[in-house]
């Protein structure tokens, strides 16, 4: 009996594979089917009640004013060659890289890598400057296009979640720090505010902030005043502002140019000292470069920036940068909301790193703060960043709350845009599709970075 | 969170049958109420009394229709203006009266059919007294609060640009946070519908530090709104609101229509009391829906008196609102 009888074949619908795709299929079918009808049935309603559809109605011309205009920018026909420059600038120093490691010369010698820099950093640079204007900044207007309308609300929407997720993450560790501190008065300020804050309604919160404290501050004549420097009123904060010249363009690509060119000399220091245990050359590389560009850009473009006051002119100040308190509301209201989320996920993942760890890191002569730095927080993040990442998600989700205090993000626009043109279901799907991108963006981004820190298990 | 609402409706276009949209005079009936749309809160308009009961100029042609179609029920949605005419479109209201402007594009794009103007207003701009601004051509760079989803917004940016000025505004998505911006404030200027500056004026610390400019920027023409395709609806509102105002024009009040209807030999008014002929149930209705009607609410000018006139907190002239006969734009076609 060692021979086995080929085990009978199992008809389709009896064998769990079998079944599986089945039910799959069945189940993709009605949803297709679901989404169709759904699709035909909308279209159909809408003609019987005679609304009109379509998408066209986003190229006419908006015609209402928005307060706080972000500028847009705009890629021009030269954005495609430094695009182009800075694939071809990439593309042959990883060649050159390759090569110098095949013929076992050290791609690390100094020579060799101011030769990557060069073709990485400096080929785009030099796009950039032939196509001086390849990037406009575009700005709203009551003659722009609805579309123009919704990427000003877009642009102010990510400016505050941007801003709002960084403020939160500082604070938050700021707050997580002090509860865990064993300075009793300060762990125990801390906890107040995370439960105060995380048990508040948001909108309560935002309410608060913009018509308790930011409208109980000074009219526009009895401003507070900081040496014309600092100008605090009703209607906003008034700062100096630098109003951007002919060569303003290049200066910021030239400081940006340096930055990435630091990064890339930090990286290859620490890879020195690493491999060769002699501390890479840091100094000299970086302030040349964090001086040179920028100098040079200066000297090519002309003055890039001039300072401009806020004066007093009518019925407000102009001039200078103003902060408006809807913006500040709003941006004040979510950091200090999800802060008090963000630290609570702080703490508990600076908890979950076992105690050896410390102790280990503290026999080892490290102080606290190099203790906090290089073993815990590092472990921590393992357990910190999937919760919150869901924080990043709701402040980008609750920032449409501002249609509450007068700030013109992307939902409140898209709601003077619904009202005016009527077409309730493309600006519905459109705040859906936008919002479900800004989400799917926060959460690819995020799950990257988990990705790069998890524990590595071999 | 009210942006749920307007998805919601978005999305009961979505899936409502297309069969729901006939005959809202007989679903009206077979509910046995009517569905309204109004303000949230302004006064004059739309507001809360102490006994948590709706009343105002609009809310009076929601009874008024309520009472033609025999109907003493009736529920009211409060709306936003970003959120009224969706709400109409998908039949989550069978009558929107809520201070909506009869424009072009609306009547053509939206499915939706306005039916009389029950009052004729524009556009107008509030500023602090103490500001000592007396024509809105000063206002030159000037910081307005107004509210989002409406006419507004395009009338105000459309006065600035033709005047070569310019202006920032701040905008809200209810009237009760601008005024409060602006009452606290953040904006020098507060701005929508004249009727609407008032309204909104009774309800600041100090009504009295605020004046409503001379200009009017726009003509605002308001009234009641149903859905496109349902004519014999259209009728019955616009009848039953042309009676309040016909019935101002030969002297029938709330109280004294009975006696009229048993005594008058006026043959148009018998005729418009429902008392010979057979106009009323041509529209559907029955013969007592005109006393029904005016024994509710009243006539128009009572009306008018009652939520935004003289004796209000808003103290509106009559103006353009005063029947023809005395030099106003109140007209009614005749009831034969």
């Amino acid at each position: 009996m060692t021979e086995h009888s080929a085990p009978p074949r199992v008809p389709f619908w009896r064998s769990p594979t079998g079944r599986a795709w089945a039910f799959q299929a069945v189940m993709l079918g009605s949803f297709l089917w679901l989404a169709v009808s759904m699709y035909r049935n909308t279209l159909e309603n809408l003609k019987t009640r005679g609304i009109g559809s379509g998408f066209g109605f986003l190229h006419s011309e908006a015609g209402f004013r928005i307060g706080e205009a972000t500028g847009i920018p705009l890629p021009q026909g030269g954005f495609l060659y430094f695009l182009i420059s800075l694939a071809v600038g990439l593309f042959l120093s990883r060649i050159l890289a390759r090569h110098l490691k095949a013929r076992n010369e050290a791609p690390l010698d100094t020579g060799w890598f101011g030769l990557c820099l060069l073709l990485s950093i400096g080929l785009p640079a030099a796009t950039l400057y032939i196509f001086r204007d390849s990037v406009e900044i575009a700005h709203y207007t009551e003659s722009s296009s609805y579309i123009m309308a919704l990427a000003t609300g877009l642009a102010n929407t990510l400016k505050v979640a941007v801003i709002g997720c960084v403020a939160s993450t500082f604070l938050g560790l700021f707050i997580a720090l002090g509860r865990l501190s064993p300075n009793w008065l300060l762990s125990r300020l801390c906890r107040w505010y995370v439960e105060l804050n995380r048990n508040l309604p948001v909108l309560m919160q935002l309410f608060f902030w913009y018509f308790v404290v930011f409208q109980e501050l000074p009219g526009v004549k009895q401003s507070i005043d900081l040496g014309g420097w600092i100008i605090l009123n009703k209607r906003g904060l008034f700062l100096p502002g630098l109003v951007p010249q002919q060569g303003a363009w290049l200066f910021v690509a030239a400081l940006i140019t340096a930055l990435c060119g630091c990064w890339l000399v930090l990286r290859r220091a620490k890879r020195m000292r690493d491999e060769t245990g002699e501390p890479g050359k840091r100094l000299v590389p970086c302030l040349l470069l964090m001086l040179g560009l920028p100098s040079l850009a200066w000297l090519a473009g002309g003055t890039p920036f001039l300072l401009d006051f806020p004066v007093l002119k009518g019925f407000n100040y102009s001039g200078g940068m103003g902060l408006t308190p809807e913006f500040t509301a709003l941006v004040v209201g979510l950091t200090v909301y999800v802060s008090a989320f963000n630290a609570e996920i702080i703490r508990s993942g600076i908890e979950a790193v076992s105690r050896g760890q410390r102790e280990a890191a503290r026999a080892l002569a490290m102080n606290e703060r190099q203790v906090m730095r290089i073993v815990i927080l590092p472990q921590a993040m393992r357990v910190i960043v999937p919760p919150m990442t869901s924080e990043y998600l709701a402040i980008a989700k609750n920032s449409s709350l501002a249609v509450a205090i007068g700030y013109p993000e992307f939902v409140s626009v898209g709601g003077t845009i619904l009202n005016q043109s009527g077409q309730a279901v493309e600006i519905v799907g459109i705040w859906m599709g936008v919002y479900l991108c800004i989400s799917l963006c926060i959460s690819f981004a995020m799950n990257m970075y988990n990705a790069r820190i998890a524990l590595v298990e071999r | 969170m009210r942006s749920i609402l307007v998805a919601l409706a978005a999305a009961g276009v979505l899936f409502a049958s297309s069969a729901a949209q006939a005959g809202t005079l007989q679903d009206v009936q077979a509910n046995g109420f009517l569905k309204c749309g109004t303000h949230i809160e302004n006064p004059g308009f739309s507001a809360l009394d102490s006994n948590g009961q709706r009343f105002g100029f609009d809310v009076d042609f929601c009874r008024a229709v309520g009472a033609a179609v025999n109907t003493p029920e009736i529920k009211y949605t409060p709306l936003t203006s970003k959120e009224r005419l969706p709400a109409l479109q998908s039949g989550e209201i069978d009558l929107l009266s809520r201070t909506t402007t009869y424009t072009m594009s609306r009547d053509a794009n939206l499915g939706l059919d306005f039916t009389n103007i029950t009052l004729y207003d524009g556009q107008g701009m509030m500023v602090r007294k103490s500001s000592g601004i007396k024509s809105a051509k000063e206002l030159d760079g000037a910081t307005i609060c107004l509210q989002t989803g409406s006419t507004t917004e395009l009338n105000i940016s459309d006065y600035f640009r033709k005047n070569g000025m310019s202006f920032t505004p701040v905008v809200f998505d209810k009237q009760p946070d601008v005024r409060a911006a602006y009452d606290a404030g953040r904006c020098d200027v507060h701005t929508t519908d004249v009727s609407g500056l008032a309204a909104q004026r009774s309800l600041m610390q100090n009504p009295d530090d605020h004046v409503i400019l001379p200009e009017l920027i726009s003509k605002e023409p308001l009234g009641p709104v149903v859905r496109h395709g349902d004519n014999q609806w259209a009728d019955v509102v616009r009848w039953t609101v042309w009676l309040t105002m016909a019935a101002e024009e030969f002297g029938i009040t709330a109280d004294n229509v009975e006696k009229i209807y048993a005594e008058s030999t006026d043959p148009e008014v018998q005729r418009m009391l429902g008392k010979t002929g057979t106009l009323w149930q041509d529209l559907g209705l029955d013969q007592g829906a005109p006393v029904r009607v005016l024994k509710t609410v009243g006539n128009y000018g009572q009306i008018f008196d009652r939520n935004l006139g003289a004796n209000t907190p808003l103290r509106l002239e009559r103006g353009p609102n005063e029947q023809w006969n005395k030099g106003g734009l109140i007209y009614v076609p005749p009831f034969r």
